[in-house]
């Protein structure tokens, strides 16, 4: 076979760059050996027609859990790789809340040795806590030297303040990444929706969106005397874009994500207590959502997740209030973004640079963009094919979507990594 | 009247809430329990109606009175009743609400009377059976008998419901006897208050129709009812009130506070009570103003009504032109099937 592939006649777009235009890319073995509008390819090389189709950077996904290992009845590393390339997305950050949980080197190499027989780049981001009880800090130093990029613990907080001012000043050391999942514990435990007229008629627990804006701004505080290069893994309400834009604005090093549903979904999506709506965050109000989506225009918030969590029936079969938290988005991530666009509300460019160069330059990944010499991960799709969602269709062993059944337009019909294609659309 | 016609005033396979429920529904409940609760006070308390039908009652949280009721109700209507508490059964080994369902749909029973201390299980579970479900109290969402009872309760003392000022006072928070009772006294045209420290009573509870008070004074102005709930301190975790001295001096019924109220005023609860926390002895045991025993009364002939009518299809599978009772006769005359005879029940609308 030969090194090289052309991909002709595509609609390349690069955030990165703002290029948007017809033409080609030549891949050579797994990196992006040209592009232009015409390229004079090697006659050895193979062809692919791209029909004037959408060919982007691979999506990277900064908030994935998988089930291995430890749970591997609700998904297996391979499933999750198949997953996120049918999504187009080529890059896989994997929360540490596995079990064993994944807080010291040998663990994440454990991780990403299981996932070299997965065809999608996996990267770990271990614990910022040992054992994610938010005691003591895990080898942030051992690991940073080894390649580890980011820290986090998952879905749980550092609710200690003096062991968060600890983490920050030695983490700033190593340059690395604090990913901080927000919620003062106190006010969320228990909670498992938005606290608001809509759980007070349904009679249950909430969770306000302080839970969340304080620790956000505790966290900027303690930012300020110690500074450090810090995430704030998910925003979800107006009170939180703001001190993310105040930060910002004040030159921090602050970055923000939100995931696909906060964004797409509001409160309401609980209907007769669906589980699958249930989240954490939890979907908020109206206003907060439409309070995201500007976020994500005027770019105060810099990423998009799936926040991908595969929770098998046993734990969403039960009432509300005891079903775990958690939605499956990898192959809906996309697709589900692009209403933003088609509902005219943020330029195709922009959304996908919060799925691609963003989460790439803070990661420090050299992905995410359609430059020479960039690894050939890319995502060929149609923004305009319409159908609606169908669990039963998806590739995830688990189909815990609250998407089931939308009507959506976009369609992914190649996803390449490494110059190789893994996924292909077959209607 | 045909099975159509109680079919199109009571179309529901269910009872999960009252939201949802129509005035005409609530007033056909309610006309059909005014008859059992003559029924109730005669001597023979039997009829024949659901004989041969089987009654489940499973109660995931500890219940007394609303379970001994719902037991009541079903054997004074020939049913086979069984109780199954979640202490003691394969729910303490684990086993899911699901995997109960379908163990209890495999046993066929006709009716299900469920509790359980989650909002939104009972519903949840009613999606997995082929028997109708009642909902005895899910969480803090629903409990649909007892806002029917008290309707009852106060329908007879006070021969309507539409136009009267109602006083929901106390742990509104975790109650979902205010839930129901609100959706209820709403949809029959009164005019609901809610009453408590502002721990207890979320402001946008006022989204559901109520006004919100935070003084017992001001809120009882002028009230013709008076409903005192529960404290549910196995509900709290953490202060919701410095202290029971406190919460008593400041949101307890006694007759001081009562004053205030119309000088007919009635006092009701839902019980179990607690002396000397929500409510005065004195005022709970005022014959005149209290209605807490007629509320236990009527409990039972409410609850008959919601078996009786859920049954209905099912004992009338024609559901055509007879306007008998489902297939076995009754040696028992009126006082056995009240509503079964040609009369029509009096609508209240």
């Amino acid at each position: 076979m030969s090194l090289y592939t052309l991909y002709k006649n595509a609609r390349l777009l690069d955030p990165a760059s703002g290029m948007d235009m017809i033409g080609e890319i030549m891949t050579c073995d797994d990196k992006i050996a040209e592009l232009g509008q015409r390229i004079d390819a090697p006659e050895e090389a193979a062809v692919i027609d791209c029909m004037g189709k959408c060919l982007c950077p691979g999506l990277i996904d900064m908030r994935v859990f998988v089930g291995v290992p430890g749970a591997d009845y609700k998904d297996t590393i391979i499933n999750t790789g198949e997953a996120a390339a049918a999504g187009g997305v080529t890059t896989v950050c994997v929360q540490p809340v596995t079990d064993p949980i994944i807080d010291d080197m040998a663990r994440v190499e454990y991780l990403e040795n299981r996932a070299r027989k997965a065809r999608v780049n996996f990267i770990a981001f271990p614990a910022i806590t040992k054992q994610l009880e938010g005691r003591e800090m895990t080898e942030i130093g051992l690991m940073s030297h080894a390649g580890v990029r980011a820290f986090t613990d998952g879905n749980k907080a550092v609710a200690n303040p003096a062991l968060m001012t600890r983490v920050l000043k030695y983490a700033a050391m190593f340059d690395a990444l604090i990913i901080q999942h927000l919620a003062v514990p106190e006010l969320s435990d228990g909670g498992c929706m938005n606290a608001g007229a809509l759980a007070t008629r349904l009679g249950l627990p909430g969770i306000p969106t302080a839970a969340e804006t304080i620790m956000l701004e505790r966290d900027i505080r303690l930012l300020k005397s110690n500074p450090c290069r810090y995430h704030a893994a998910q925003i979800t309400c107006q009170d939180s874009i703001d001190v993310i834009a105040a930060a910002k604005e004040s030159g921090m090093a602050v970055t923000a994500g939100v995931a696909v549903s906060h964004f797409s979904l509001n409160e309401y999506a609980i209907e007769d207590y669906r589980t699958f709506t249930k989240l954490s965050p939890p979907l908020r109000a109206e206003d907060d959502r439409v309070a995201v989506v500007n976020a994500l225009k005027n770019g105060t918030i810099d990423v998009i997740v799936s926040g991908h969590d595969p929770e098998d029936p046993e734990s969403k079969r039960v009432p509300y209030e005891l079903a775990e938290a958690g939605v499956i988005g990898l192959e809906t991530m996309l697709p589900v973004a692009l209403e933003l666009y088609h509902n005219k509300l943020i330029p195709l460019l922009d959304i996908l640079a919060r799925m691609t160069c963003n989460p790439a330059g803070i990661l420090g990944l050299d992905s995410g963009v359609l430059k020479k010499g960039a690894p050939a991960d890319l995502c060929l799709f149609d923004p305009d094919v319409p159908y609606r969602i169908d669990p039963e269709k998806m590739v995830s062993l688990t189909k815990n979507t609250p998407f089931d059944g939308r009507p959506i337009q976009g369609r992914i019909l190649r996803t390449i990594i490494g110059g190789k294609t893994i996924f292909e659309y077959a209607p | 009247m045909s099975q159509a016609d109680r079919t199109a005033l009571f179309p529901h396979q269910h009872l999960l809430g009252i939201e949802g429920l129509d005035q005409q529904a609530i007033n056909y409940i309610l006309d059909l329990a005014d008859k059992y609760a003559e029924q109730n006070r005669k001597t023979n308390k039997k009829a024949d109606i659901l004989t041969g039908l089987t009654q489940i009652n499973l109660f995931y949280e500890n219940s007394t009175r609303t379970r001994m009721s719902f037991e009541l109700a079903g054997k004074r209507l020939g049913a086979d009743v069984i109780n199954m508490s979640s202490s003691g059964s394969s729910i303490k080994k684990g086993e899911t609400l699901l995997d109960t369902a379908s163990t209890l749909n495999a046993m066929q029973p006709d009716l299900l009377v469920v509790r359980h201390g989650c909002s939104g299980a009972v519903k949840l579970l009613s999606r997995k059976v082929n028997c109708a479900v009642l909902n005895a109290g899910d969480g803090k969402h629903e409990h649909p008998t007892q806002a029917l009872l008290d309707a009852l309760t106060i329908r007879r003392r006070k021969g309507r419901i539409a136009g009267l000022t109602v006083a929901i006072c106390g742990d509104v928070l975790h109650s979902r006897v205010a839930r129901s009772n609100i959706h209820l006294l709403n949809i029959m045209g009164a005019r609901v208050r809610v009453i408590g420290p502002s721990t207890l009573v979320p402001a946008n509870i006022s989204a559901l129709g109520v006004e919100v008070f935070h003084n017992m004074k001001p809120g009882l102005e002028g009230c013709d009812i008076v409903m005192m709930l529960r404290l549910q301190t196995e509900r709290m975790h953490g202060g919701y009130f410095p202290s029971i001295s406190e919460y008593f001096t400041l949101y307890g019924l006694d007759y001081d506070k009562l004053s205030v109220a119309k000088t007919d005023a009635m006092v009701m609860h839902p019980g179990p009570m607690n002396r000397g926390v929500e409510i005065d002895a004195a005022v709970a045991d005022d014959l005149i103003r209290s209605a807490i025993q007629e509320q236990v009364e009527m409990g039972v002939a409410v609850r008959m009504a919601c078996l009786d009518l859920l049954t209905q299809k099912k004992r009338n599978p024609g559901g055509g032109a007879s306007d008998g009772c489902g297939g076995a006769s009754s040696s028992e005359g009126t006082s056995g099937r009240p509503h079964h005879q040609t009369k029509k029940p009096g609508m209240e609308i």
